[in-house]
Formats: C-alpha cells, structure tokens, sequence
C-alpha cells in the first residue's frame, strides 16, 4: 500500500499489507495474520525443493541487479562440509530507496521467516541481518521482533523444534553507502574497513568469513513466505509484461511528487499511470520534468521515457534507464537538473571507499566540475570533460559505485544538455534567478 | 568537528601526565559480559570490532584513541588497525560531540525539497552556526548527513537516536525545544 497514504485500489499489496498496522510487528499479531506457516511448511519440505519452488516463482533480486535467487540459492552446494552462511542486505542507502526500512519497522517478522527459510534452504545454521545504523528504529523494531522468535523457540538451536540449527543476528552498520555493496558488506561484518572485494570468487564460493555465502535483500526474502504458502504459479502470474519479470514489487517514490510514499504493483505496470494517478502527478502548479526510476545510481529518465515504461527489469531498460531497487526520485520544473546531478556526484565522491584510482579521483573530479558548472563557472569544454571522465569510470573498477556516479551525469548531459548550457552561457543558474527575483 | 575538545584525549596511558584524566576502561562487568556475547556470535574474535565500537561510543559519546586502543587488546587487534576502521565508517565520533547530534539529510531527494533551509533553521535555532561545530554550552552539533533512507519523509532528520520525519523548517523551534 502507498503508506503512508491509504493502499490504492489498483496497488497489489502482498508485502506492503500490514504497513502502518503496529498490531502486525508482534509475534503474536503476526502468527494472527498468518505468520510462520510458511516456515513450518519449509522446515517440513526438503532444501532442494524450496530451492525450485523460489526457482519457478522467477523471483528476482530486488536490492538492484535482478538476479534470479533462486538460482543464487542454488550455487550452494549442500554437504560441502563447510558452515554456510546467509546475509540479508538491510543497508539500505540508495538515494531515493526507503522500501526495506518499511518492511522492518512495520513487519519484521516477515523478515525473520524469510531469512529463516533462507537459511535451511541453502543449509546455513548463521544468517547476519546487516542493518545501516542510521536505521534506528528499524534496528529496534527487528531487534524485539528477533528476542520473540528466540523466545518462542522458531528459532535457535533447533528451530520450531526440528532439531535444525537456524539463529539470526543483527549487526549494525556505522555508516557507509559502500557497504550496501555485497562483499563490501561481508567485510564490514568480518570487522574490517567496507572494501567491496574483486570477484571472483563470488560470494557462493567464499563470501562471509571465506565460506559459502548467500546474500539477499530484505525485500526479496521477506517475499520468499509468500511464494512458499501460495505457490510459484502465483506469484509469477502476478506480471502483466515480461515473463522475466514476476511478482510484485515495492517502489519508494520521493522528490517533486504529490503523494511520496512507497507503492506496491505487479511487474510491468505502466509507470504513466503510476506517476500520475497513483502517485497524484505533479504538485499544483508544477509540470514533471525528469525520473530517475531506480534509486540514484540508474540512468535519468525524460517524462517521455519514463510514461512509455513498463515497469519491470525489462521496461526500463527499453526505456533509458534501469530498475533497481525501485527508489523513484522525481523532479518538477521547480529543480535545477544541474544543481541536483551536482549533488549526486558529491554523494557518490563522499561515499567512494577510494581503493579503485578511477572512483577516488572521478568522483571527486566529477564533482568539482559538476559543482563549477552549477556556480556559473562553466565552460562548454567541462561537458567534454565529464563525458570522458565518466567514460574512464565505467566498467573499471571492482564495484560499482564509480559507474553509479557516472550514470547521471551522462544522462543528465545527453537527456538535459540545455540546463547545462544555461548555466555555462548565462554564467550563472538560471533556476536561482528566477527565484531570487 | 569540535576539535577544542579533542586534545586532551590524545596519546595513551596515564603516567607522567598529571594533568591528564586516568582512562577509565569501558569493557570491565556488564559491558564486557555484553561483549563476550556479542563474541558468541562470530567465528572470528575480529568481527566483533563493528558492535564493540558502538558499544564505546555508547558509553562515553566518542571513540577517542585510548578507547581505540583498549579494544584493540580486547580483540587482539593493533591500535592501528582499529583506527583504520573507525576511520572508515561515519557513525563513530572521534572527537566529543554534543550532547544532541543533530543529522540533517540533503542528497538531492531530500534537496529537491528544501532540504538546506531546514539545515540552516538548525544552524540558527542551535546557535551552533557553522556544521559540525559544537555550541559554546556543548549542547547541540549540526551536521549534514548523505541519504538517511527515508526520502519520502523529506526532510528526515537524526537527534541522536530519534529520527524525525518530514522536517520543515518551521517545525525546527519546536523539536528542539523538547530537548533538555
């Protein structure tokens, strides 16, 4: 449901149902809701079939790359004799991305059973629950959710009483973007500095600790229940477009929009519709001007791109950008284009870890030209300049937040070249006249 | 960043400096038994670094390089190691600050809404004026933080532990005014 606003009736709320209901974060609000069936059921089927039932669901990552987890599930190789582990990424810090903190504050029982499921699927007796510190109350409300499922006895040394080792730990990030990257995140948990690590070895192989890891997103586990009780065929009838893209998915909408809140729709729903009805359109009297559909780090969208999307994996990409993690950033003609990329690359030059050359010196070059530029103090060769930078920061580093930074900026040059030019010929931001005068 | 505060807690060890206040360890009763837990749940003593910083700066606000240090022995670990990863995260106070941290967040979402006028009704309503100085009574610091993940709350703002929602800059007076 679009909380906080009431659930909007073309909405399909499956994640989002008990959003903004406090009935619904305890244990025994949610068993009344349904709760923990799912994991009963698991605990009684073998890991391999929960494997292919998330498999067949076609159930994709949603922390931002898509990839399909039931097959990531399955690089886990059972009876390798070594201790696996799960990781759920719960540093959520895509600019723009707030759908995690809403599932953990307001369900985080359907976390913990969807981490608990996790864990037996891919045969881990340990899953961390790495959570950005910044997450105050969503550290509390999983943090009481986690005492009653040790109380009750779902989980800890034998889980629901299956003699199954399945405990769940809480630890608490300190403040880094970088540590939403997944390796990088493994490192902050082994106590080091949050490094992403080159790959391979891929996390199935040796992640967290040097052993076999999974790491998922707290949106994709929380739907694992849901896929479980009521079945693959389901959930992945719930896409009106590509077969490639199944289920529903939460999108945070934020910026210039009438109604921000997060959004519960089915793969493939047109994202005119979304913007524009669902979401209330622009604030009176203001037009939309851009969308950047997928948290900070995806290609910025002209309203033309962005109301001929479908929104699911493909549609997106068909349209000029990406989806995600489903973060939707609008701005209105009240927004200056260069003022708000500008901003972006010094988030992205705040948050570079600096091991890779191109994303410590890019960053910050990027940004200080950006931020030039936005000054009045421009000139049309600095355009040349970001477009070659960004360039030399694609695909040429070990994560990639470079490539993150570099995402719009060039599409904010190709899609919004003139507020550009604006600013360099009028030696100043046109934007901050208008308001000024 | 409230460096007037920040020298008198340099170096290590107590003796020959008798104007220096002795170092009171932090993970001594409770708070190492909370430790030792907390080391139950890794396989590496290492991986309890991240939880025992936070436990530091629980107790004494700031994690100063004495406390760096004692953690660094707590976990057989070297002081400098220990620096390298407080150094790395933002959360970890190495010098004193006030008594409300006041986080402010102005990433673009945030500052398509208007996000730098509520930092400046902070800087103002603190009298603290510049970020990241501590007001002369030690009370508030202000801060601009990157995206605290709230962002259809603009403008969400951090007072220590308490996150407040959708701020406007008329609302600040008011927060902190419920500060003691």
């Amino acid at each position: 449901m679009g909380f906080p606003h009431k659930s909007h009736p073309k909405e399909t709320p499956v994640l989002s149902t008990h959003f903004g209901d406090p009935e619904a974060r305890s244990l025994s609000g949610w068993r009344a809701r349904g709760g923990y069936r799912a994991l009963e059921q698991a605990l009684g089927m073998s890991p391999a079939d929960i494997v292919n039932v998330v498999k067949d669901s076609g159930l994709r990552g949603r922390g931002g790359a898509g990839f399909p987890t039931g097959l990531k599930w399955s690089f886990m190789k059972p009876g390798d004799g070594k201790p696996h582990y799960l990781c759920c990424n719960a540093d959520e810090s895509e600019p723009g991305t707030f759908k995690d903190r809403e599932i953990m504050r307001w369900t985080p029982h359907a976390l913990i059973e969807g981490c608990a499921i996790a864990s037996y699927a891919i045969g881990a007796e340990t899953c961390y629950i790495y959570i950005r510190g910044e997450f105050t109350e969503p550290l509390r409300t999983v943090g009481a959710a986690l005492d009653e499922a040790y109380r009750d006895g779902i989980l800890g040394k034998s889980a629901m009483g299956t003699g199954k080792r399945i405990d769940l730990y809480i630890h608490k990030g300190a403040g880094a973007y970088i540590c939403g990257e997944e390796t990088a995140l493994m490192n902050s948990i082994e106590g080091r500095r949050g490094n992403p690590r080159i790959k391979p070895p891929f996390p199935a192989v040796a992640g967290v600790f040097g052993q076999p890891t999974t790491i998922n997103n707290v949106e994709t586990l929380a739907a694992v229940p849901h896929i479980l009780t009521n079945g693959a065929e389901w959930y992945k009838k719930m896409s009106s477009s590509s077969p490639k893209s199944t289920g529903t998915k939460l999108f945070s909408v934020c910026g210039n929009i009438a109604r921000p809140g997060n959004y519960e729709v089915v793969m493939g729903f047109p994202f005119r519709e979304f913007l524009h009805d669902m979401c209330g359109g622009a604030r009176p009297g203001h037009t939309l001007k851009a969308v950047i559909p997928g948290g900070s780090s995806v290609p910025i969208q002209t309203m033309p791109e962005a109301e001929a999307t479908l929104m699911d994996y493909e549609g997106f990409v068909a349209n000029g950008s990406m989806l995600g993690s489903g973060g939707v950033i609008v701005f209105d003609d009240s927004v200056c284009m260069v003022r708000m990329i500008a901003r972006l690359a010094r988030f992205y030059a705040h948050e570079s870890c600096a091991q890779c050359t191109q994303c410590r010196e890019g960053t910050a070059w990027v940004t200080k030209i950006m931020e030039r530029i936005e000054r009045g103090g421009g000139t049309m060769h600095d355009l040349d300049t970001l477009l070659e930078l960004s360039e030399n920061m694609t695909g040429k580093t070990i994560c990639v937040l470079s490539d993150s930074c570099a995402a719009p900026v060039v599409s904010g040059i190709q899609k919004f070249r003139h507020e550009f030019e604006a600013h360099i010929t009028g030696k100043r931001c046109p934007m901050r006249s208008a308001a000024a005068a | 960043m409230g460096a007037v505060h920040a020298e008198s807690h340099a170096g290590h060890g107590g003796a020959g400096h008798p104007h220096r206040e002795e170092y009171r360890p932090v993970f001594t009763g409770a708070v190492r038994a909370e430790l030792d837990s907390v080391m139950t749940r890794y396989p590496t003593k290492m991986a309890a670094l991240l939880p025992a910083l936070w436990m530091v700066q629980r107790e004494r606000g700031w994690v100063s390089e004495d406390a760096m240090t004692e953690v660094a022995q707590v976990l057989d670990l070297t002081p400098a190691y220990v620096k390298g990863v407080v150094t790395f995260y933002t959360m970890y106070h190495q010098h004193p600050v006030g008594r409300y941290f006041i986080q402010v967040c102005t990433t673009s979402p945030c500052g398509a809404c208007g996000a730098e006028d509520v930092v400046r009704a902070f800087l103002e309503h603190t009298g603290t004026r510049e970020l990241g100085v501590t007001s002369p009574d030690g009370k508030f610091t202000v801060i601009e933080v990157e995206c605290l993940g709230a962002c259809g709350f603009a403008t969400p703002v951090m007072v220590n532990d308490e996150f407040h929602e959708s701020v406007t800059p008329d609302r600040v007076a008011d927060i902190l005014s419920k500060l003691e």
